[in-house]
């Protein structure tokens, strides 16, 4: 494994309030992932805006940020795909919007859009902040799944460059999993064992991708495991938040259409309420 | 996890146990069924035939283990509908559909159904099933059979039914309103007098053998005919040969039309309902504290109506006065319920030209007072203490049911519900964006106390409580569980009443069920709804202390004790003794403590049996905490009814060399060994020459009492001297 994952890292810009902070955390993620940035703008180029990022960028450019800046005008959702799939980016951060007075941060329809359709990975961010806040835990998902393996490795690499203290894999056991349904003493008995069961199997599961993880990365990072009953994708949101997690890291979903926003599951849950930053591997 | 146990051994070990307690149960399933049935329009005899069908069907493939089935309350009205629009054969029909509908809600694992209904609207719909019957029987009990459209009428005209009854001229009439009223007074003070003897048979048995009696005493003494006019006795009782070869026609003609439907539907509904209920309630009541299998029981009772139905029978419906009666008299698992379909078997066989000797007014005296236990006052003030808007939500699913019917009821009601949770909340959006999310996270924390905490976001009410129900049905009741509502901005009255019956399922198996984050909500103010329910302080008991509490206080005083008026509803060091097995402490209070904490002299207030059958006790007991370790034990006096018991299976340690003691003291335990080696010599004398109390071990306490009732001052004092004595033998001899 190279020490590094994410070559190039897009952003999408938009002159909002919220401009300098997501710059910021974009451009910090790209020194310590050394990564390039690529600043990502729908509308038309001009002098003035030019020079508003530039002095934004400054403190960054200072410490040899690689940078990039597309302006191209059309529909958002293309225009950020597109450009993303044309200069190769890796991470495509997005920032999130607050519900007023309720502490729930939902995605807008563009930013949703995009991590629907996204062929790259992506960093939802509901708080973006100028200052640094430091990621002190991270949550991960252990789903049994192909690309799970691929996801906690970029969560222990995104946990030690950002030096996050602890990192949870979180195995989410679902009724379907159990397929014992408890009417009395004796189908709980049963269901009880067939967790537990569930339980260490998970465990040895993800202990295997945790030891094929390089050492480097696991250093000075406390892991645990922890196995939750719930909806897929769902909980682990419910979990993250829960335990007042910085960043939760999940595997992709398969594809996404019209029935899973009629009958949300896995990621589309997340999208409509985020418990924390998200970062989705692809 | 507990040991396997041998369970055909134990089975046949408790089956006398079980066959007493269904033959007690079928003594007031005999009255009840034929009264049921009567007041459905049906034959009397089908009530019967629900009871002996049901009870066969569903002991044998039920998933329950205590309860009883059999014609149900709730079902009276849905059934007289059905007679008087479809007609009795084409109701048979309608009955057997319900039936494999039942059986269809079993086989989709719909046994949750009954908590898709808030609370107090289910109240407000049994508080009007309760009306109705009431307002119908009430007539006929006075002897003054009146027929009107709509169940408000029957209500209106109690009051002329009354006046009427006071200038009867016919003889009959007057006779027949006097079996009337003093069967009420008979159900209404039943529960007032605790004496041994007359509650081994339940109170409508005693009407039904009275009245039989009375019949008898103007035949065979008085040789006149019985005074009660002729059309208000019970109608002729087919006699057991009949009922198996006249089997009634059923007639599946109207299975096309929407009136049949309708009727189907209510039946299964309210069949479902009912009997849903009934399991939860007589689970509480289980000693052993089993779960039953709900969707097992609701498939039993689906075959168990169409038997019936083809029978001539009634829904089947598991009932929870005669099921609570069973737990009372001992029954233990579903054989109980067996024999009491066998015990009714032989009542028709033997009795069932007798039973045309019951005057009805006699009979639905038993009704009207089930009628009014299910819209009692106590229950119209219990609800307004959980909130005001609950009594909305009573009232108006009441109201409606009694003018529209009880589907259009019901349904009133959870559109209620659903509304002011809306206003409470000021918030639709809440609601309706987060109701098909799976707001429940449970997970085992990892660390060394190993708790089941469940978090719950968003809202929690009875339209999404189904989902926390089945993370808190999958962790079995000897752990630790911790509810967690912080993330949740409204819970309401279903869910914290559900959460309460957990909280003492918990308890009872030896887990805990903390509930936690809802001290925000309170401050809140913004959610009063049943969160003030958790929140209520128990009131003080009030400041104007009555006599005896002057007393006790004095004793306080005397005996260097500290003394508190005051409810105290942490009864939970109760449920370990064998007494409380099958009874629910409410509250205790005036305390009176020792110093050391070790001895405890309470009132305690704890109800036993559940609905009509539902007997509310005071009484006075000392507890002493022991804090060493004795065999677990319960002695009481010997009475008559301990040598029926005897022969029924509740064995009696007896002492060859204390003859005395043996022969007056009834002495259970399970570990007889190391019983008798405790019941030394020392011990034995001591209770030879002292009076008899009811005293019980639990293995480091004891828990002693007289009667069960308030003692005096003097008995109480008695009683702490009895207590301190018994104290002081025991310790010496341990030591």
């Amino acid at each position: 494994m190279t020490d590094k994952i994410f070559h190039t890292i897009g952003v999408g810009v938009a002159f909002s309030p919220n401009l300098k902070a997501n710059i910021y955390e974009a451009a910090r993620l790209s020194l310590l992932f050394e990564s390039t940035l690529v600043l990502i703008h729908v509308g038309e180029l001009s002098e003035e805006k030019e020079q508003q990022l530039l002095d934004i960028l400054q403190p960054f450019i200072d410490q040899n940020l690689n940078y990039e800046m597309v302006f191209k005008t059309g529909d958002p959702v293309d225009v950020i795909l597109s450009i993303s799939e044309e200069k190769k980016v890796d991470l495509l951060i997005l920032g999130a919007l607050q519900k007023e007075n309720l502490v729930q941060y939902y995605l807008g329809t563009i930013a949703r859009k995009i991590t629907r359709q996204a062929k790259c990975s992506i960093l939802l961010l509901i708080k973006p902040s100028v200052e640094r806040i430091a990621c002190k835990h991270i949550v991960v998902n252990g789903l049994d799944d192909p690309k799970t393996k691929q996801t906690i490795s970029t969560a222990y690499f995104v946990s030690h460059k950002l030096g996050s203290k602890r990192i949870t894999i979180v195995e989410e056991i679902t009724k379907q999993e159990v397929a014992v349904s408890v009417d009395d003493d004796k189908s709980l008995r049963k269901s009880a064992i067939v967790k537990e069961r569930l339980k260490h199997r998970e465990e040895s599961r993800v202990r295997n991708i945790i030891s094929e993880v390089p050492d480097a990365y696991k250093k000075d990072l406390e892991t645990k495991t922890q196995s939750i009953f719930g909806k897929r994708g769902y909980s682990i949101g419910h979990y993250a938040q829960f335990i007042r997690a910085d960043l939760l890291v999940m595997n992709a979903p398969m594809k996404s259409g019209f029935w899973d926003r009629l009958f949300p599951h896995d990621i589309e849950y997340i999208l409509s309420e985020l418990p924390t930053d998200v970062l989705i591997i692809r | 996890m507990t040991p396997k146990k041998n369970n055909t051994a134990l089975f046949f070990k408790q089956l006398p146990k079980n066959i007493f307690s269904g033959f007690v149960v079928s003594l007031i399933a005999l009255p009840l069924g034929l009264g049921l049935a009567m007041a459905s329009n049906a034959p009397a005899i089908a009530g019967v035939i629900t009871a002996i069908v049901g009870g066969v069907i569903v002991s044998i493939l039920g998933g329950s283990h205590v309860t009883i089935t059999g014609p149900g309350n709730g079902l009276v009205i849905v059934t007289l509908g059905a007679i008087s629009t479809l007609g009795l054969e084409a109701a048979y029909a309608a009955i057997i559909c319900s039936g494999v509908l039942l059986m269809l809600l079993g086989f989709l694992r719909m046994g949750n159904l009954a908590d898709f209904f808030p609370s107090s609207a289910i109240q407000g719909m049994l508080a009007a099933i309760g009306l109705i019957i009431l307002g119908k029987q009430f007539h006929i009990m006075f002897g003054h059979e009146i027929v009107r459209d709509s169940p408000i009428s029957y209500l209106i005209e109690i009051p002329y039914t009354i006046k009427d009854a006071l200038h009867y001229e016919n003889t009959g009439l007057i006779y027949a309103a006097a079996a009337g009223i003093l069967s009420l007074f008979i159900m209404v003070f039943y529960s007032k007098i605790r004496n041994k003897y007359l509650q081994l048979i339940p109170a409508p048995m005693w009407i039904v053998i009275l009245s039989i009696g009375f019949s008898y005493y103007f035949e065979m003494v008085l040789h006149q005919d019985n005074p009660i006019a002729r059309e208000y006795m019970v109608p002729a009782i087919p006699t057991f040969s009949e009922i198996t070869t006249q089997l009634p026609k059923v007639s599946f003609a109207n299975i096309g039309g929407l009136a049949f439907w309708g009727s189907v539907i209510s039946l299964t509904l309210i069949a479902s309902i009912e009997s849903l209920l009934s399991i939860k309630a007589v689970d509480k009541l289980d000693p052993e504290k089993r779960r039953s299998n709900v969707n097992r029981d609701l498939k039993a009772l689906g075959l168990g109506t169409i038997g019936s139905g083809f029978l001539g029978g009634l829904n089947v419906v598991t009932v929870i006065a005669r099921s609570s009666v069973n737990v009372n008299n001992g029954g233990t698992n579903r054989s109980a319920n067996f024999s009491h379909a066998f015990f009714l078997v032989v009542f028709i066989v033997l009795f069932s030209t007798q039973m045309t000797r019951i005057p009805l007014p006699a009979l639905m005296a038993i009704l009207v007072y089930t009628g009014y236990k299910l819209a009692s006052p106590d229950l119209i003030k219990k609800i307004f203490s959980v909130g005001k808007e609950q009594l909305i939500i009573f009232f108006v699913t009441l109201l409606i049911t009694l003018k529209l019917g009880l589907i259009i009821g019901i349904s009133a009601g959870v559109l209620v519900t659903v509304i002011i949770h809306f206003i409470i909340n000021k918030n639709v959006t809440l609601f309706l964006r987060h109701w098909v999310k799976p707001n429940v996270l449970m997970f085992k924390e990892e660390d060394a106390t190993s708790n089941y905490y469940v978090s719950v976001k968003h809202f929690c009410s009875f339209a999404n409580f189904y989902r926390l129900k089945q993370k808190l049905d999958a962790i079995s009741e000897d752990n630790d569980v911790i509810v967690d509502f912080s993330m949740c901005e409204f819970v309401d009255h279903t869910v914290m009443e559900n959460l309460h019956n957990y909280q003492s399922a918990f308890a009872k198996k030896g887990g805990h069920f903390d509930i936690i984050g809802l001290d925000m909500h309170d401050a809140d103010s913004k959610h009063p709804f049943a969160l003030r329910k958790l929140a209520a302080v128990p009131k003080l008991f009030g400041y104007n202390l009555t006599k005896r509490q002057e007393n006790l206080e004095t004793i306080a005083k005397d005996y260097s004790l500290s003394y508190s008026a005051d409810k105290n509803k942490n009864t939970d060091f109760l449920s370990p003794f064998l007494f409380f097995k099958t009874k629910q402490p409410k509250h205790i209070y005036n305390e009176l403590i020792d110093s050391t904490n070790q001895f405890k002299l309470f009132d305690i207030e704890f109800s036993e049996g559940e609905f009509i059958a539902k007997e509310v006790v005071r009484a006075s007991m000392l507890h002493i905490d022991l804090n060493t370790s004795i065999p677990v034990f319960s002695l009481d006096r010997e009475t008559l009814i301990d040598k029926v018991y005897a022969i029924a299976g509740f064995s009696d340690i007896n002492f060859e060399q204390h003859q005395d003691f043996s022969k007056r003291f009834h002495l259970v335990g399970e570990n007889t060994g190391t019983i008798k080696q405790f019941f030394n010599d020392d011990l034995v004398h001591f209770f030879e020459s002292n009076p008899y109390y009811h005293i019980e071990s639990n293995g480091n306490s004891l828990l002693i009492f007289s009667k069960q009732r308030l003692a005096s001052t003097k008995e109480i004092k008695a009683l702490l001297d009895f207590g301190k004595r018994l104290k002081s033998v025991i310790s010496s001899d341990i030591l």
